[in-house]
């Protein structure tokens, strides 16, 4: 079928035009529109009647005039060509190069949003994924095909954090073919370069793909990009068979263009004024991580929030949690210590970390110290809570042991350098060396054998040196 | 059935899942329709004139004004036979293996048509009845063994009754002719594979009250807040809280002969992990695996919103299907909010009046007629046979905050609330079930059902736990104010009691394979155990004897460790009484007198 112009364009409206007598047009095709000046924007079709569409321009409807301006449907869907070599290339957040190398010469050509995953074709992510951080590794392990986002706030060091998981991130088993996605949706040129100048230092440039849309590029643009991204990571993951991380930073600003063009579709606001569909919404990106049966690659997503006023229950975080499977919560007061990085350990969860702990995974006391290492972390934290309010001599001898024992949590377990990348061994070994601050009997949540067999001689060796 | 009348009208508007059609006239509102070149499914929720809105169970990208709309004349229905047990369908009841193969992809594509049930596969019909017997709706002519544990009962449809003049019997495909009815002179050919709409309630003989418990296993439940069969259930969290660890618990551990569980618009990765566990994992009672009792419904959050509606209700009329058989059914919604959510997206595609936080008006009559379709009743047939739906369903209210609307709707027409608590969740302590906000309305009833089991010992024991409980909270308020010291010995030890009702008896560990259930036998020994250190212990604190020598005795250790023992071991918990009293003698002074502190 030829593609139809028409200069028939009868409102606009923040992002969204409104073409007549418009026919044959799909719904979700892509519309490709010039201006008089000769200016070419994209956008896609959002609702349709017999005789005219709705289009959300993807750079914004400024400057696009009733009459001048020709709009063109494309007789598809919004698609990505993707090849092997988009490893080392940057984007923009449509997809097209800016690296100033060659156009990409496309293997194929990939509708963005993808085909929901069938849960029958699932794989089960099971296989341990070490980070070096221990907060994530000892307490929120992570597993390769996991979404697992961090919880940040402005000003708290989740980029450096995100770069040295990326950066330290192997499996016990040893080197197998990777690859980083990244998506930026609206952050700075600063921050995006950070990411691109540690990618470049430690060489892993070459084996990653970037999509770069700024705080200045249009906002539109933002509802494609990490589309875009996890078209590719698909694309690698499960026809190049390659174990890819896929990093989506921030995914605030993505929710902010969202919620603008559902504001100019004058549709009923939900919390905040974020749309309804807020959660499927999300819910069809978070959920394009994972693995299948009889494919050795994967996708494992680190989407990146701030949450507006450090709120875990604003619409974006809340709706996120809901989705993905688990949260790393950043806590500024933590940071305000001084202490990096600075993960809230409490609220903080990994809900596939039971497959991919134990025995021949990681070690077999894994799962009882870190239920441990959490309880009494809970219960120092508390006390010294306590103690704020009647003084350290209120509490007794064991609450003093556990109140104790929480500070050199913090300080021992979760401070670690940025560059410092613990083996899970040393992580567990840290673990056990601060649980010989409490007394035995207060290790319910650990099996005897595992007490004798691992706490039993570090307590031996400390009253020796007593 | 509606007779079958076919209406083609065309695509005029397009929004999301949501095709408006013209060319209409004829069509009813629920009539499944094709939409398009590919024959997508969707439903029709309005017709006003020549004009149908429709929601459409599949992604509509690519659809074109113009295109054909074809009714079926038919409502959203159900292929019912055997089949069913150990099936993973999606929200319409497409098998999602079949799926695969059809899409030969990981990835779901459109338009796939596959049969609910195999249509070539043999059963072993064994039948029932006679010719010349005559039958009513409900009775059943016939039984074929669907897996190792669940004999399938082929029943005369609703509708239908007379005398039996032929009944076949060994192997047939479901749409084999097994028997055939003439009810004066009007004859009826029967089939194993049966059809139902699923939004049309299946009709029962007389609903029972709802005094015979369902044991899960999980201890807080069972004896704190127990469900009984036929009764309904809520568990509302913020994420994170244990939502969907409990559900799965239910799945695995409740006592029923049938589990339906639906994952409706939550995580793809939680239904594949029942679909590669339930296989492996033995249920208590038959000793078979989980799965031979157990169907699953998956539509996942980024499968197609407007099936999410349909997912619950094929659920609920497949369990209605077997509680017709007379087995007691557990449904296990995760989420029902996922679901509210897509009604309130098509009721705002629809333009309807929106309701409280854009739900539509209607969400509360919707919540509840889904809940009256559980319940304990006599089914249809003349052996009166007793069947049940137990239904629980998840919540997840945004930012956990329980006051919005489709908790509140819920909490209105379910007996059971389970609410969890996101810092006993942060706390580890799971089941995250807040001790003191959750209630059962069933308590009181079952109470009668476990005294008669456990020498009238098991009400007294349950409520003087949970006031220990209540008391600790209280206590706990002076203690932040002043300090443990303000507390007198009496207090100190309610103190301790509670504390170790919440470690050693309310935490469970859904991951540990003992801890993971708990039979009734054990629950209440343990329970008991733990009461009586609180009495012999006052007792003993009266008569002067140390405080820290009590709270610190070898017993305690044991106590705490009763949870790991087997099934087969619980017998050691007994003897734990005599260790107590062993114990606290040797730390009581000699001749000790009241001397309280
Ligand atoms: N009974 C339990 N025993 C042990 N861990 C649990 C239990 N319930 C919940 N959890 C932990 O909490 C996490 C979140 O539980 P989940 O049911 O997925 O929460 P929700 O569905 O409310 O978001 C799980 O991944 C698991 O680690
Ligand atoms: N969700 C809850 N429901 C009821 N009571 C609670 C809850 N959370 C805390 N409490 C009360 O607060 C007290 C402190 O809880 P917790 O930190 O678990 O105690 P501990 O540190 O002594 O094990 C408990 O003893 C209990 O009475
Ligand atoms: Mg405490
Ligand atoms: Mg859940």
């Amino acid at each position: 079928m030829l593609p139809r112009e028409y200069r028939t364009i009868s409102s606009l409206s923040g992002p969204l035009m409104m073409v007549e007598k418009t026919q044959d047009v799909r719904y979700d095709e892509l519309v490709e529109i010039s201006l008089a000046n000769g200016e070419k924007r994209r956008g896609r079709v959002l609702e349709i009647e017999t005789d005219r569409a709705l289009v959300q321009v993807f750079e914004g409807t400024s400057g696009i005039d009733g009459e001048d301006t020709k709009v063109r449907f494309v007789g598809k869907v919004l698609t990505l060509p993707v090849a092997r070599n988009m490893l080392g290339r940057v984007f923009n957040g449509r997809g097209e190069p800016i690296d100033g190398g060659a156009p990409l010469i496309a293997e194929q050509n990939l509708d963005i949003n993808g085909m929901p995953m069938n849960p029958f074709s699932r794989d089960y992510p099971s296989e341990f994924i070490q980070t070096g951080i221990s907060t994530i590794d000892g307490l929120n392990p992570m597993v390769r095909g996991q979404k697992l986002p961090i919880f940040s706030a402005s000003g708290l060091p989740h980029n450096r954090m995100a770069a040295q998981i990326a950066r330290q991130a192997t499996v016990i088993s040893g080197h197998e073919d990777f690859a980083v996605v990244f998506a930026a949706m609206g952050i700075t040129f600063e921050e995006a370069s950070f990411f691109m100048e540690d990618f470049r230092r430690t060489g892993a440039l070459q084996r990653t793909v970037l999509y770069i849309n700024l705080a200045d590029d249009p906002a539109i643009e933002r509802i494609s990009t990490p589309r875009i991204a996890l078209t590719a990571a698909e694309y690698l993951a499960f026809e190049c068979n390659m174990h890819v991380v896929v990093i989506l930073t921030d995914l605030t600003n993505y929710c902010e263009a969202l919620r603008e063009i559902s504001a100019a579709r004058k549709e009923v606001p939900g919390r905040r004024g974020y749309p309804g569909y807020l959660y499927t919404d999300l819910a069809t990106m978070y959920e394009r991580a994972g693995r299948l049966k009889g494919k050795s690659g994967s996708i494992t997503q680190i989407p990146i929030l701030t949450m507006p006023e450090d709120d875990k229950t604003h619409p974006i975080p809340d709706l996120t949690g809901y989705i993905t499977e688990g949260q790393i919560i950043l806590s500024r007061s933590l940071h305000r210590q001084g202490i990096y990085p600075p993960v809230d350990v409490m609220p903080s969860l990994s809900r596939l970390k039971d497959k991919g702990i134990g025995k021949d995974k990681t070690r077999e006391d894994h799962a009882d110290l870190m239920n441990q290492l959490f309880a009494a972390y809970a219960r120092g934290k508390e006390a010294k809570e306590l103690a704020v309010i009647l003084g350290e001599g209120a509490l007794s001898d064991e609450d003093k042991a556990f109140a104790k024992f929480s500070t050199e949590f913090e300080d021992k377990y979760v401070r670690q350098g940025e560059y410092e990348n613990r083996t899970i061994k040393e992580t567990l070994e840290l673990g056990w060396n601060l649980l010989t601050m409490i007394p035995v009997k207060e290790l319910k949540r650990i099996r005897d054998a595992y007490i004798d067999k691992y706490l039993k001689p570090l307590l031996d060796a400390k009253s020796k040196t007593e | 059935m509606p007779d079958k009348k076919e209406v083609k009208g065309v695509i005029e508007r397009i929004s999301g899942s949501l095709v408006v059609a013209g060319g209409m006239e004829g069509a009813s509102m629920q009539d499944v329709v094709h939409i398009g070149e590919l024959g997508l499914v969707g439903e029709i929720l309005e017709v006003k004139g020549d004009k149908a809105s429709i929601q459409v169970y599949e992604e509509t990208s690519g659809l074109m004004p113009g295109e054909p709309v074809v009714s079926t004349g038919e409502p959203l229905s159900v292929e019912l036979g055997p089949g069913i047990i150990e099936q993973f369908y999606d929200g319409i009841q497409r098998p999602l293996e079949l799926i695969e193969k059809a899409a030969n992809s990981h990835f779901i594509s459109r338009g796939i048509s596959v049969p609910a049930l195999d249509r070539n596969k043999k059963w072993a019909f064994n039948p029932k009845v006679k010719v010349g017997d005559e039958v009513i709706a409900g009775d059943i002519l016939g039984t074929v063994q669907e897996t190792v544990v669940v004999e399938h009962r082929i029943m005369v449809p609703f509708g239908l009754k007379g005398k039996v003049t032929k009944i076949e019997s060994g192997e047939h495909t479901i749409e084999d002719v097994i028997a055939v009815l003439d009810d004066n002179g009007k004859k009826y050919e029967i089939k194993m594979l049966q059809r139902w709409p699923v939004r049309k309630p299946r009709p029962v003989a007389q609903r029972l009250a709802p005094n015979v418990p369902m044991t899960t296993g999980q201890r807080v439940v069972d004896a704190f807040f127990p469900v009984a069969l036929g009764g309904t259930a809520c568990v509302p969290g913020p994420f994170g809280s244990g939502k969907t660890v409990i559900q799965h618990q239910f799945a695995k551990w409740a006592q029923a002969q049938i589990v339906v569980y639906v994952g409706c618009g939550e995580r793809g990765n939680e239904m594949t992990d029942v679909l590669l566990e339930f296989p492996e994992l033995d249920d208590p009672q038959s000793g078979q695996p989980l799965m031979k009792r157990t169907t699953l419904i998956a539509n996942t959050s980024n499968m197609p919103v407007a099936a999410r509606e349909a997912s619950v209700y094929t659920a609920i009329t497949l369990a209605e299907y077997y509680r017709d058989m007379g087995y007691s059914v557990a449904l296990m919604a995760d989420s029902t909010s996922r679901w509210a959510e897509a009604l309130r997206e098509m009721s705002g595609r629809l333009e309807e009046m929106p309701g409280e936080e854009g739900y539509p008006a209607y969400l509360g009559t919707r919540l509840a007629s889904f809940y009256e379709r559980a319940g304990r009743c006599i089914v249809n047939g003349k052996d009166q046979r007793e069947g049940s739906i137990t239904v629980i369903g998840a919540v997840s209210p945004p930012g956990g905050d329980l006051s919005e609307p489709v908790t509140q709707n819920t909490l209105r027409v379910t007996k059971v609330f389970w609410g969890l608590d996101a810092n006993l969740a942060y706390q580890r302590h799971f089941p995250a079930i807040n001790w003191l906000s959750s209630y059962s309305l069933y308590t009181e009833r079952l109470d009668a059902y476990w005294n008669e089991k456990f020498d009238d010992q098991w009400s007294g024991l349950r409520i003087e736990a949970m006031s220990l409980l209540e008391q600790e909270s209280q206590l706990n308020e002076i203690v932040r104010l002043v300090g443990i010291d303000a507390l007198s010995r009496d207090e100190r030890m309610v103190m301790e009691t509670a504390k170790s009702l919440r470690e050693d008896f309310l935490h469970q560990n859904a991951f540990h394979e003992i801890d993971t259930y708990a039979s009734m036998e054990k629950q209440f020994k343990m329970l008991r155990t733990i009461v009586d250190f609180h009495h012999q212990g006052l007792e003993a604190l009266r008569k002067g004897a140390p405080m820290n020598k009590l709270f610190n005795l070898p017993v305690r250790e044991q106590i705490a460790r009763m949870r790991y023992l087997e099934e087969k071991d619980i017998n050691q918990i007994d003897a734990l009484d005599e260790v107590i009293k062993e114990q606290i003698n040797g730390i009581v002074p000699v001749g000790g007198e009241t001397n309280a502190a």
